[in-house]
């Protein structure tokens, strides 16, 4: 095995870890915000890539192009998220906030499988293609662009949520939600704010994949796991934690599967997750 | 009247934990409300925050009935809420804790005449403001929240068991704190066990007992009132 192949499965785990980072950091925020986990989160990543082929198909805009659609298009469906659904369970007991996005996961499958049929389907001849070879590592072109978009997000995310008004207020609410709505911050509004931010991450993801990936109605479930991993990871409620353990996890899975075996890609993944899970629960950066 | 309570009744799903208690405080008063655990002195004043919503009776603040007001809103009305165990946003800072105080467009116009204010009367603030909030003392917490507090420009503070595990030191600092506040033309209503040290700083007392009104009345009179004895030493 030569060193140049070992590059190349880095440049491609840190791609791909990118894009992990930041569908994992809209899981996290949710998460910090109002202790839900979204288990309907790669469902919404799949709703973000039809969102991309659909006005592709339809309406002939590129997918590089229909990405601040898509964005605002997640926004909006995290903002019904939470009008309709999240905001009734916000006091139920655990398993019923489980089960109401779980459930809410099945219910987006399903509609998209009854609406789309499950075929495999992709975008043809977007304006981004072809690769560059830099030295011996080749670089999809789609792929980099994806990954430092999701990256350029990421930090987009970040500086919002510690340097703005809002995302001081996010922050608040996060730590002490009725402290924070004594000082006259509306709950309320927070979360519906956090479910459009959570979900606008996934648009932008899912909307850069559109770009060179299959789009099928089963396609979220294993990001959606990783996200999982991602924040356990790095640290339930860890924005920055996101970034780190998605590099890691997009790094384990292709060095894992060059160096070891291509076919437990996914155990490789989940060997780390039990790890975290075992001897550090609160994770990379957890304050939990 | 600034602040008027009547007739309330509280109830946590179907256990009732205050009957029919009213309460009124004036401009510039400071009011303590008094009672052993459990008596419902915290659930009055998250009453009046509408963190619990009341059954029966009224709520007036500033002559206006305020029973319906979300309570996200009640900051700008004037009511401020310095929660029990102080609730500082422990992963901020001071600062960032201070400006949250500060958040309805009022408030936030008087930013930096409140800072500059909130920085005399507590100078470790000053000194402290990049800190985060839980690398502090529970007094220096404490004067954070409170601090926090009077960022939203009250008209009436509201604190929560404010002596609870400080030193005699920093309670003695809090009192002098309090009584320059209210001289500011500040109300206060606070909760407190310590009778005595209660009885001694404010010009009013409410005493509860199981949810229930047992006597009020002016400090010097609550002080010698053998239904108060009763109610904190027993028969």
């Amino acid at each position: 095995m030569t060193s140049e192949i070992i590059l190349q499965a880095i440049v491609t785990g840190l791609m791909m870890g990118l894009i992990y980072a930041l569908i994992a950091a809209g899981l996290s925020l949710i998460f910090g915000l109002m202790d839900i986990v979204n288990f309907a989160h790669g469902e919404h990543l799949m709703l973000s890539m039809f969102s991309s082929f659909w006005l592709w198909s339809l309406f002939g805009i590129d997918p590089i192009f229909s990405i601040p659609i898509t964005i605002l298009l997640m926004a909006f469906c995290g903002i019904v998220t939470h009008y309709f659904l999240i905001r009734y369970i916000l006091k139920a007991k655990m398993l019923i906030q489980i089960c109401a996005t779980f459930g809410l996961s099945i219910f987006i499958r399903s509609i998209a499988q009854l609406l789309w049929t499950p075929d495999f389907r992709n975008v043809d001849k977007p304006l981004l293609e072809g690769r560059l070879e830099i030295g011996s590592v080749f670089i999809g072109q789609p792929q980099l662009i994806a990954s430092l978009v999701c990256l350029i997000a990421f930090i987009g995310l970040y500086l919002f949520v510690t340097k703005t008004e809002t995302g001081l207020a996010l922050q608040a609410t996060a730590q002490d939600r009725h402290a924070a709505e004594i000082l006259g911050i509306p709950s309320n509004k927070m979360f519906a704010i956090g479910w459009a931010i959570g979900l606008g991450c996934v648009g932008v993801a899912g909307g850069m994949m559109a770009n060179y990936f299959f789009i099928f109605t089963d396609v979220g479930i294993n990001f959606a796991l990783f996200a999982f991993v991602a924040v356990a990871l790095g640290g339930f409620g860890s924005i920055i934690g996101c970034l780190y353990a998605g590099i890691i996890i997009g790094l384990v899975e292709s060095l894992g599967g060059l160096l070891i075996d291509p076919s437990f890609k996914l155990l490789y993944v989940f060997v780390i997750y039990l790890l975290v899970v075992i001897y550090r629960p609160q994770g990379l950066f957890g304050r939990y | 009247m600034l602040l008027d309570v009547k007739n309330i009744d509280v109830l946590y799903d179907d256990f009732q934990v205050v009957w029919d208690v009213s309460i009124n405080v004036n401009k510039a008063e400071m009011v303590a409300i008094l009672g052993p655990n459990g008596s419902g002195k915290s659930t009055i004043l998250n009453t009046i925050s509408n963190l619990v919503h009341h059954r029966n009776g009224s709520i007036y603040f500033a002559d206006n009935l305020i029973s319906e007001v979300p309570t996200y809103r009640r900051t700008e009305l004037g009511i401020s809420h310095v929660l029990e165990r102080r609730r500082v946003f422990p992963h901020l800072t001071v600062m960032q804790n201070l400006l949250l105080g500060a958040w309805h467009p009022k408030a936030k116009e008087q930013l930096s005449n409140s800072l500059t204010k909130i920085y005399k009367i507590f100078p470790k603030l000053e000194v402290r403001s990049d800190q985060l909030a839980r690398t502090m003392s529970g007094g220096e917490q404490q004067m954070l929240a409170i601090a926090r507090g009077m960022m939203g420009l009250p008209k009436l503070l509201m604190i929560d068991e404010p002596f609870l595990g400080l030193s005699p030191i920093v309670v003695k600092d809090l009192i002098k704190i309090f009584k320059n506040i209210v001289s500011e033309g500040i109300s206060i209503l606070f909760v407190e066990q310590n009778v005595r040290l209660a009885l001694s700083m404010a010009d009013r007392g409410y005493v509860l007992e199981s949810g229930r009104l047992v006597v009020s009345g002016n400090s010097d009179d609550l002080i010698e009132s053998d239904k108060v004895k009763k109610v904190f030493l027993g028969n």
